[in-house]
């Protein structure tokens, strides 16, 4: 073989590296999902943000992934996506819809409610949407291994902020568990808690300690550990 | 016509060489010596891990002493390079031969006696250091050789889940928190465990690290001695988000650290967290429920969001 075509040899494969790195990167690390932004919509140094979380979703490829959804603050449609925008130094005041059934926490610690404004968070039942099954209570400890109580967590471990997910009443959840997401009825729990955004801006992981992630006995799989679904980015912005 | 050189009388002494090697001996002690006192007083103070604990200083040390050692043999090689380089470089217009080489029993012997006494010394040296400070802050396993001696060891379970370390006491009823703090100057021994997959508990600051593994008690030890922040990171590959797996602890004074144990201990109670929890063990099976007396999934109610821990085999892993 001649020199050129050994360099030209040379550099194709070369770009060929480079490229297939780069798509890896954008592919499997790289993410495009949207970030709902409530920075506008603070006020006062409070923003309210609100999300649910579905024992499926029918808008991915993934459809027996369980799934957190957060909603768009102008248009208040669901959005597929972890990603969410909050000004530093702000209460959010969150609002998660919890539609999945109970799964034992792996470390029932994270039954102790830690991190919100006043140590707890307050939680109803719902039959359905606008249905309530009594007032909303308040809570320090949602033992997941008693009653089987826990859907999920939503935790942002570097805020040391850790919330389990109510999740709903079983006997109806096994009758009329919602089925196509994002739930809009069926029965639910609604947990409403507030904590800070700190003062300096950054992204801060957030994540779900129940092992909801299909299929992995050891270790958190699938949704537990992908963007869009259980894991996610709260990203504090000036 | 080549230039003719008269022949040395007969009887007259032949002039001596430079003695080259008193001369890159000289070089290299006083280089050798320059380093070393370098090391010692200037970086040893600043080397990582630091002082903050008893491992730590140890560990601090050892790369001191390693430092010490390493730097007089790496400043002979440059010594006699650098000198060979310079004196017997080729010159233009010499095309002798150089001077033939042959065999030296003594200096064959000086050397490898030499390696020997350096190898067996870091063999007896790294030995001692690992026994002194109580296994050097490593994890030991199970069943620990060497432990620190008197009956204050604190202890800490250190519980590794994907993507957070949580840390019980056992000495304060058994209660968890997602704060690592420890007492000065009293001997902790971390019971370092997972629920999950394979973490290890790497403690920078206090020269602390020990994997974290399903089912198993790994012990390590180690003595406070300054107050302040540490930084505890994950060192072994533990799943996609493992970079995220990171936090912080601090050294607090006795008094600090009885009182926060003791309140969150009382608040641990008083909430039912510590009811929640599994009794103390040095091991947990996430799929049992201790305080239901049987497997998680043959908990009846426990269902929904497939339902349970699951079995191995349900469903397939993708």
């Amino acid at each position: 073989m001649s020199l050129p075509a050994r360099i030209v040899t040379l550099l194709v494969a070369f770009a060929a590296v480079v490229a297939g790195a780069v798509f890896i990167v954008v592919h499997y690390l790289g993410s495009s999902l949207a970030v709902v932004n409530y920075s506008p919509e603070a006020s006062g140094g409070v923003v309210n943000v609100v999300m649910q979380e579905d024992p499926q979703n029918s808008v991915s490829s993934r459809p027996d992934w369980v799934s957190y959804f957060v909603q768009d603050p102008k248009t208040k449609a669901w959005v597929h996506t972890t990603l969410f925008q909050v000004p530093a130094n702000t209460r959010v005041n969150m609002t998660i819809l919890g539609y999945d059934g109970c799964t034992p926490l792996r470390n029932n610690f994270f039954s102790k409610v830690q991190g919100t404004i006043g140590g707890g968070m307050t939680v109803q039942q719902f039959k359905t949407v606008g249905k309530p099954l009594g007032a909303p209570r308040r809570y320090s400890v949602l033992n997941s291994w008693s009653n089987c109580s826990v859907g999920h967590t939503f935790a942002i471990p570097s805020l040391h902020v850790y919330v389990p997910m109510a999740s709903p009443n079983t006997a109806l959840f096994n009758s009329s568990a919602c089925g196509a997401s994002p739930c809009t009825s069926g029965p639910h729990s609604v947990m409403k808690f507030s904590f800070m955004t700190p003062k300096t801006t950054g992204t801060f992981r957030w994540q779900c300690f129940v092992p909801c992630g299909g299929g992995f006995l050891d270790g958190n799989g699938g949704p537990m550990q992908t963007l869009g679904f259980m894991m996610g980015n709260m990203e504090v912005s000036a | 016509m080549a230039e003719s050189q008269a022949p040395a009388a007969p009887g007259a002494p032949e002039k001596a060489g430079p003695n080259h090697g008193m001369r890159i001996f000289l070089i290299w002690i006083v280089l050798a010596l320059v380093a070393d006192l370098l090391i010692w007083f200037l970086w040893y103070p600043h080397l990582p891990p630091g002082r903050m604990t008893e491992s730590a200083r140890h560990q601090q040390f050892d790369i001191a002493v390693l430092g010490l050692a390493a730097a007089p043999v790496m400043l002979f090689v440059w010594t006699y390079f650098g000198y060979t380089l310079i004196n017997w470089r080729h010159r233009d217009g010499d095309d002798d031969d150089g001077p033939p080489l042959f065999g030296h029993t003594g200096i064959q012997a000086s050397w490898i006696a030499g390696t020997a006494v350096i190898v067996l010394a870091a063999f007896v040296f790294g030995t001692v250091e690992l026994i002194v400070p109580d296994g050097a802050g490593a994890g030991e396993g199970p069943n620990p050789v060497w432990k620190p001696s008197g009956s204050n060891v604190l202890q800490v379970q250190v519980i590794g889940q994907q993507w957070q370390f949580t840390y019980r006491y056992p000495q304060f009823g058994g209660m968890e928190s997602t704060q690592l703090l420890l007492p000065l100057n009293r001997p902790v021994a971390f019971h370092v465990t997972s629920l999950d997959v394979i973490h290890s508990f790497w403690a920078y600051q206090l020269g602390v690290k020990a994997d974290a593994n399903p089912g198993v008690d790994n012990v390590a030890y180690t003595t406070t001695r300054q107050l302040g922040g540490f930084t505890v990171r994950c060192s072994e590959l533990c799943g996609i988000w493992h970079g995220a797996m990171f936090d912080s602890g601090q050294v607090v004074t006795p008094t600090t650290f009885l009182a926060w144990a003791t309140r969150t201990q009382s608040i641990e109670r008083r909430q039912g967290v510590l009811a929640a929890l599994p009794p103390y063990a040095l091991s947990y099976d996430p799929t049992v429920i201790p305080q239901l007396g049987q497997q998680v999934v043959k908990v009846a109610g426990i269902t929904g969001a497939n339902g349970y821990y699951y079995p191995p085999s349900d469903p397939v892993a993708p």
